[in-house]
């Protein structure tokens, strides 16, 4: 049995009962949403709700500092993208942003308290280079100075390797496509750079469309190695969904962009997982078109049995003996996902027997 | 409420290594947990006075000190500090573990407590008026500090963490024991003679270093906030003649900026309230040899304009 769903799974799904907690509820909530990431999201949901009064003076206390640090955040993304969308102006090229500063900029839900590291944005392959002039000119440097690395982003990454400010030390991610071009699946960009929205207000610079956002964290959920942030990011999707399920034909659309872009797999992971860990409503005919991708009765028992787990706060307290299991397993999966078996045990050599000879100093 | 001086020792102990105790700092609630015998000790010797709350009690900060399981164990032992059992710092040597645990604490408080502008300064208060100590270490702060606290009659609000609450641009006290380095510790051994001083603890990163006790009547108070009404940034010089030059505000705002925490982080805010704190304070440097001549000059400072 995977452990008992934990307290901040309930409040996220039924906000209304946080009122009813005891101080000692409190102290176990904030820390699983610390190390879920999750705490200033936490803010912005009861405030939302307008439920911040009805919970303990300390309890509010700590939420607001984490309040703070989620402004903060959101001004510095958008300065940061003014930075970025300055620097490649005269190229005079769509600029599309992705995740986090995608929500940032579009005002979505999950941008509220959402903390993120580095700004990716995505733009078509033949212009990857001029892209990448243009902010080393604007004072990026790469941050892979290792030969081995610059090939690996290069040759089989779908992103130049990441590139940080000399000054400010903010990080960019700039990407031509949202899958590696080793993984098996490969949704055709030019798809999605051609559904592209204009981000109102901010010339130049554009979102993928909804069902392509969704499709995108999903496909990023559940290709990912490292599940650190699994919970705050199926957050993400369960609070896009929220916000654009209730437009006309966007799970008709979902469905069709699914099948369009092969990526019904993680699309039927994300819905499943959404609906069993947030309750996340899905309209029944849109969870019967989006069956498509379901694995095998057997794949899918282990699938549950592998994400109930990797997708709980990495706290002790929604922990089994199974947990470190899990997302060991989950990991290599995500390896094995993103790159073909023999590709990856080159890699995996490399990185283990030669790359740290590499980088001592000669 | 009980208090940690209303457990006998082994109590203490045993709930340390135990289930750990929740200790309340002021407006801060820290549940500390460890087997660590000299942390036990530091813990009832320098917050005795301070109440625990019960075990089902909110806490604001979880902290552990551990001995990490390495071979080194047997050879140099050595301390690691947990935030919710992530380890936030490099390991120390075992006997470091009272220091750590200070550090932590301050870590915890001046990383989160986002509600207050942070400035790394000392802040006493006498009749209702707040004295801030700013200061890049080595400028004398902590000893000025002790020796106001400890003979001068002011009431400690904290040693290093001045928090200034936004909204109200009122300081909210944090005592808890004063951090004294090197020469220091002696000299306040002998400038207040009752001082309650833990063990020295030698070659840290700061060098010697020993904690004095916060005044019981500072503890008491802790509640209590105070109104900012002077701002001076000492700097101990051996010999000097006693001199308290008047700061122009705007040297002052810089140099507090300068030692805040999370100014840039507060952004706009950050930036008000420390305008607020000028604005309302009067401010100096001062340069001083002489810890007698340095409280006298302290007890004249001019009431700040209203």
């Amino acid at each position: 049995m995977p452990p008992a769903p934990p307290l901040l799974l309930t409040v996220l799904r039924h906000p209304e009962q946080a009122g009813a907690l005891t101080p000692a509820d409190w102290d176990l909530l904030l820390r699983q949403a610390g190390s879920a990431n999750l705490m200033a999201a936490l803010h912005a949901l009861l405030q939302a709700r307008g439920l911040l009064a009805t919970i303990p003076a300390a309890a509010r206390e700590q939420l607001d500092w984490a309040g703070v640090l989620g402004e903060r955040h959101r001004q510095a993304v958008r300065w940061e993208v003014r930075r970025i969308r300055l620097a490649l102006r005269d190229l005079g090229i769509p600029i599309i942003l992705l995740k986090g500063a995608a929500y940032t900029l579009a005002g979505l839900p999950p941008a509220q308290g959402r903390l993120f590291s580095d700004i990716d944005i995505l733009v078509a392959e033949s212009d990857l280079d001029q892209v990448e002039a243009a902010l080393m000119l604007a004072g990026w440097a790469s941050t892979h100075h290792d030969a081995y690395d610059q090939r690996y982003y290069r040759e089989w990454m779908h992103e130049l390797p990441p590139m940080q400010h000399m000054r400010r030390e903010s990080l960019i991610d700039v990407h031509h496509a949202i899958l590696p071009r080793t993984a098996a699946l490969q949704p055709d960009p030019r798809l999605l750079r051609a559904a592209a929205v204009a981000l109102p207000g901010e010339a130049g610079l554009l979102t993928f469309a909804p069902a392509d956002m969704v499709l995108h964290s999903a496909t990023h959920l559940f290709h990912d190695g490292e599940l650190n942030n699994g919970l705050r990011d199926l957050a993400d999707i369960h609070g896009l969904l929220l916000h654009f399920g209730g437009q006309p034909g966007f799970w008709d659309q979902l469905a069709q962009r699914a099948v369009q872009l092969h990526l019904q797999r993680p699309l039927f992971y994300a819905l499943r997982y959404c609906q069993r860990l947030l309750a996340t409503p899905v309209p029944a005919g849109a969870s019967a078109a989006c069956d498509s991708g379901r694995p095998g009765a057997a794949l899918l028992a282990l699938m549950d049995a592998l994400f109930a787990r990797a997708l709980l706060p990495d706290h002790p307290s929604c922990q089994d003996a199974f947990t470190p299991a899990a997302r060991f397993l989950l990991y290599l999966r995500a390896n094995w996902l993103r790159m073909p078996p023999l590709l990856l045990a080159r890699h995996l050599f490399h990185k283990a027997f030669l790359s740290p000879r590499e980088a001592a100093p000669a | 409420m009980l208090n940690v001086g209303s457990l006998a020792r082994a109590e203490l102990a045993a709930q340390l290594a135990g289930a750990g105790i929740r200790l309340r700092t002021g407006a801060f609630t820290t549940c500390l947990h460890s087997a660590i015998p000299s942390l036990a000790e530091g813990i009832a010797l320098l917050y005795a006075d301070y109440p625990l709350l019960a075990a089902d009690d909110f806490a604001d900060f979880h902290l552990q000190l551990v001995r990490p399981l390495n071979a080194r164990r047997w050879i140099k032992p050595q301390v690691k500090l947990l935030y919710d059992r992530r380890s936030i710092f490099k390991p120390l040597p075992l006997d470091q573990a009272f220091p750590m645990f200070e550090w932590g604490l301050n870590w915890c408080v001046s990383s989160r407590a986002n509600r207050y502008l942070i400035v790394h300064a000392a802040v006493v208060e006498k009749g209702g008026r707040a004295l801030i100590l700013p200061a890049p270490p080595g400028s004398g702060k902590s000893t000025l500090c002790a020796a106001l606290v400890g003979r001068g009659g002011w009431r400690l609000l904290s040693d290093e963490l001045t928090l200034l609450r936004l909204d109200d641009g009122l300081l909210h006290p944090l005592p808890r024991p004063v951090s004294l380095k090197n020469a220091s510790i002696e000299i306040i051994a002998r400038y207040v003679p009752q001082a309650v001083m833990s063990r020295p603890v030698t070659d840290t990163v700061k060098g010697t270093v020993a904690h004095m006790r916060a005044p019981a009547a500072s503890i008491a108070r802790s509640g209590e906030t105070a109104r900012p009404a002077w701002v001076v940034f000492p700097r101990y010089e051996a010999g000097a003649a006693t001199a308290l030059e008047p700061l122009a505000p705007a040297h002052a705002f810089m140099q507090l900026a300068q030692n805040c925490f999370n100014y840039s982080l507060l952004g706009a805010h950050g930036f008000t309230a420390l305008g607020g704190l000028v604005e309302r304070s009067l401010s100096y440097n001062f340069r001083y040899s002489l810890l007698d001549e340095a409280l006298d000059a302290f007890d004249r400072l001019p009431p700040p304009p209203l």
